[in-house]
């Protein structure tokens, strides 16, 4: 059984934080979840997708967060608890059905999970989500620790289904990935059919209808705001004439410091777990019974441009700080001895002085970049799209998107020079290819290609860009875990039922007019073919399918046969030079090869000079 | 209760979370509270993996530069790239089997000198246990088990508050079956090896 599905209640468990979240789900009785992966939300909706192969639980990756955000709508608007998980900027790929859907509200609870990344471990920006809240209109809840969030979980579907409305819950990377004991409780039985009510003058989102709605949400907002003033997610703790007012993982930072500092008598601080609307007469109250106050908290000034405008409602002219050049800064994460060394600061407190070992005179540490992995199939076709665009003399740009590939960006590879987000590379290779005379080529995933590339695509055959579109297709969405995406065997996952889409079928219903399978792996026939697609004026999608090396040998796909350098070797070195395999290591300056590493893609055998690379003997490898 | 801060740093693939876990688990049968945070975006691409754990009664996830009372480091480089984490009285272990970075594979970068890197760790430290736990895990029979090495001699410091039965009994159950000698012998060859710098 699922270690998440146990009944034990009391018993208490180690808990990843989005283990913890799913645990919380699975409680509070969802029935219904819908996802598109990515860092840091990834783990929670892993676990459902395995909890929904051993039970009722209805679970899927959807091919974008609109989707799943869609999909997730209508099964809350038939009764259902229903979960949707996305990390922060896939909310913005969702904002469209999130803003009406606040309008619409919801029969079943539904709770949006958006995990922020502040630091950007592994994202593109670090936006504070706590403004979709604002934005929408919705509630949001925000743990500020794994067991917490657990609890949070089971309150937010109870929210949603009282006030009728979606909830966001918004975590940070820190809640995500950390661990810590959680407490087992009852799991409610799960309602898993449920039935829709028509009722289009509620439902569907005319003017005339959407008046209305709007008038409906501002009142919910209202409702919430009881709700949030009433909340035992808002609470004070100690006291004193100094007051810090935090949300999420701050917390922990800010009672760390207190006990550090031993000013338990001195401070007293105001937590928001319930942070959209904010009850605003709790922190009118504890802004009157404070000297002065610091608020803490990751990102933007959320928590203290309200709680200004609220001392100014109150007439109160106590000091309050949080974003300033002396105190917090809006970029990164914190961390424990920061928030300490600010509280100190503020309020004038005796601070443990910093003691950090000198590392200014340390030898440089050579940086350790993470790579596309031994055998990666992105590496050959970049390798191949660049040699192909340097014997053709082209000037070229390369638009990229995001997964693994992105990483080809780096040297020696070098291939990716524009990214926002998802699904950017083929609409801005539109861009580029009208704007200049350069030669644009783009480079997306399978994956990506399903989540918003399709779009674009269109957008370039319809309005006729000449570019040229490659598709790197590793049957699996890898950068997050190897989920499914659409055009995944599912047999893989020993799963039936599901559908599979073809990409080239989608490729050539779009209009493409040219376009070319590769198999990276074989580099001359590759590169005379990429040639040809280059060479193309108009739209032409290259196709260069071959399994994520890692998943592969997760499932046991991969024949590996590792090889090795012989004698041959003159030290050109075009295999590290440019190709630059994690294989690949120097002894003694001759390049080497980790037989361990190796798993015989054969690229650098192709284009050794000396045809000095050959697979070892079966038996050795 | 004391709060004891431990970091662990480690390439991709050396087991560093499995090792974290074991310790978690422990510290869940022996009452003692511990918050844990893993930072490990890309690690299965050759990036760095750290684990940060605090045992006792603090409840952040994360350590601050130079307040980590221990710093196990899987890596030589990793180490001294996370030194900063240490202050004046801290312990740091760190095996010293080499998993070059990639850059200085390919030539364009200079992988510290080991000598002069030890020197320089004990000279800021309290104390520095420093051996080749690659050699002892292929020595238990799998290099796979340097994890269980380095949980050795992490144990025998007797800084945390956890002990070595505590510990092996979450090998037990975190391990799969074919793997549990070898582990556990990793563990006491580990655990030995750092004997060696208790009398020191």
């Amino acid at each position: 059984m699922h270690k998440l599905l146990q009944e034990q209640k009391g018993a208490k468990i180690m808990l990843l934080g989005n283990e913890s979240i799913a645990r919380g789900a699975i409680e509070a009785g969802v029935a219904f979840a819908t996802t598109y992966p990515g860092t840091p939300s990834s783990e929670i909706s892993l676990n459902l997708f395995q909890i929904s192969q051993e039970s009722d639980l209805y679970f899927e990756y959807s091919t974008n967060e609109k989707v799943s955000l869609e999909v997730a709508a209508a099964a809350a608007n038939s009764g259902l608890r229903t979960l949707c998980m996305m990390k922060h900027v896939g909310l913005n790929v969702a904002a469209d059905p999130l803003m009406t859907l606040a309008y619409v509200g919801v029969k079943g609870g539904l709770v949006i999970i958006s995990a922020d990344d502040p630091f950007m471990f592994s994202s593109q920006n670090e936006q504070d989500n706590r403004y979709y809240a604002k934005l929408s209109g919705l509630p949001m809840l925000e743990p500020s620790c794994v067991a917490e969030a657990k609890e949070m979980m089971i309150q937010a579907f109870d929210l949603s289904e009282k006030l009728q409305e979606p909830v966001i819950f918004r975590t940070t990377t820190r809640i995500n990935h950390s661990s810590a004991f959680v407490d087992l409780g009852n799991i409610k039985p799960r309602i898993v059919k449920g039935r829709f009510e028509r009722d289009p003058f509620n439902y569907v989102t005319v003017p005339a209808v959407s008046r209305n709605l709007h008038v409906k949400l501002l009142k919910n907002i209202k409702k919430a705001a009881l709700e949030s003033e009433a909340s035992a997610l808002n609470f004070i703790n100690g006291d004193g004439p100094f007051g810090v007012i935090c949300n999420g993982v701050s917390l922990s930072y800010v009672s760390d410091a207190i006990k550090d500092l031993k000013v338990a008598d001195k401070l007293k601080v105001l937590r928001i777990g319930f942070s959209n609307p904010l009850p605003e007469n709790l922190i009118k109250k504890f802004l009157a019974d404070c000297r002065k106050v610091l608020i803490v908290e990751e990102g933007e000034p959320f928590l203290e441009e309200a709680v200004k405008a609220m001392a100014q409602e109150a007439g109160l002219t106590l000091e309050i700080k949080g974003k300033s050049d002396k105190l917090f800064s809006r970029l990164y994460e914190f961390d424990p001895a920061m928030v300490r060394t600010s509280i100190a600061n503020y309020f004038d407190l005796p601070d443990k002085p910093g003691i950090a070992v000198s590392t200014d005179d340390l030898p440089e540490i050579p940086a350790r970049p993470p790579n596309l992995c031994a055998g990666c199939s992105h590496r050959a076709t970049f390798y191949e799209v660049k040699t192909a665009a340097n014997e053709m003399s082209l000037d070229t740009i390369y638009p990229t998107d995001i997964g693994c590939y992105t990483l080809g960006f780096l040297p020696p590879l070098s291939m990716g020079d524009f990214v926002i987000c998802m699904g950017s590379s083929v609409s801005s290779a539109c861009g580029f290819a009208k704007a200049t005379d350069q030669k644009v080529v783009a480079f997306i995933g399978d994956s990506t290609f399903f989540h918003s590339g399709i779009t674009g695509l269109i957008n370039a055959v319809f309005n006729n860009h000449n570019i040229t579109l490659v598709i790197l297709d590793n049957s699996i969405t890898a950068m997050t875990g190897h989920q499914p995406n659409p055009g995944v065997d599912m047999n893989n996952f020993n799963l039936s039922g599901y559908g599979q889409v073809k990409i080239q079928e989608i490729v050539k219903a779009a209009g493409v007019k040219h376009i070319t399978m590769i198999k990276p792996f074989k580099v001359k026939k590759s590169i005379s073919e990429i040639k040809k697609a280059l060479e193309y004026k108009g739209v032409s999608v290259i196709i260069s399918q071959e399994i994520c090396s890692l998943y592969a040998k997760s499932i046991k796909q991969l024949s590996d046969r590792s090889f090795y350098i012989t004698d041959k070797c003159k030290n050109h070195r075009d295999c590290i030079n440019e190709i630059a395999c994690p294989a690949f290591f120097l002894d003694a300056d001759q390049v080497k090869i980790d037989a361990v590493a190796c798993v015989g893609c054969a690229v650098c055998a192709q284009i050794c000079p000396e045809n000095a690379i050959l697979p070892l003997p079966k038996k050795q490898s | 209760m004391k709060i004891t801060r431990l970091i662990i740093v480690a390439v991709g693939g050396q087991g560093n979370l499995l090792a974290s876990k074991m310790l978690g688990e422990a510290a869940l049968s022996a009452g003692i509270p511990v918050h844990m945070s893993e930072i490990h975006g890309m690690a299965q691409r050759g990036g760095v993996v750290e684990s940060s754990l605090v045992f006792g009664d603090a409840e952040s996830t994360i350590i601050s530069n130079g307040e980590a009372d221990i710093l196990l480091g899987f890596e030589p480089s990793e180490t001294l790239r996370a030194l900063n984490r240490c202050n004046k009285n801290s312990t740091v272990i760190t095996s010293l089997a080499p998993i070059p970075p990639f850059t200085v594979a390919i030539g364009k970068g200079v992988y510290p000198d080991l000598e002069q890197l030890q020197k320089l760790i004990r000279s800021r430290t309290c104390e520095l246990i420093a051996f080749n736990a690659l050699d002892l895990a292929k020595q238990a029979g799998n290099i796979m088990s340097t994890n269980m090495v380095l949980l050795g001699a992490l144990i025998q410091t007797n800084i945390l508050p956890i002990s070595a039965d505590q510990i092996k009994t979450a090998i037990k159950t975190k391990t799969k079956k074919i793997f549990l000698d070898v582990n556990l012998k990793a563990f006491d060859l580990g655990f030995e090896a750092a004997l060696k710098f208790s009398g020191e």
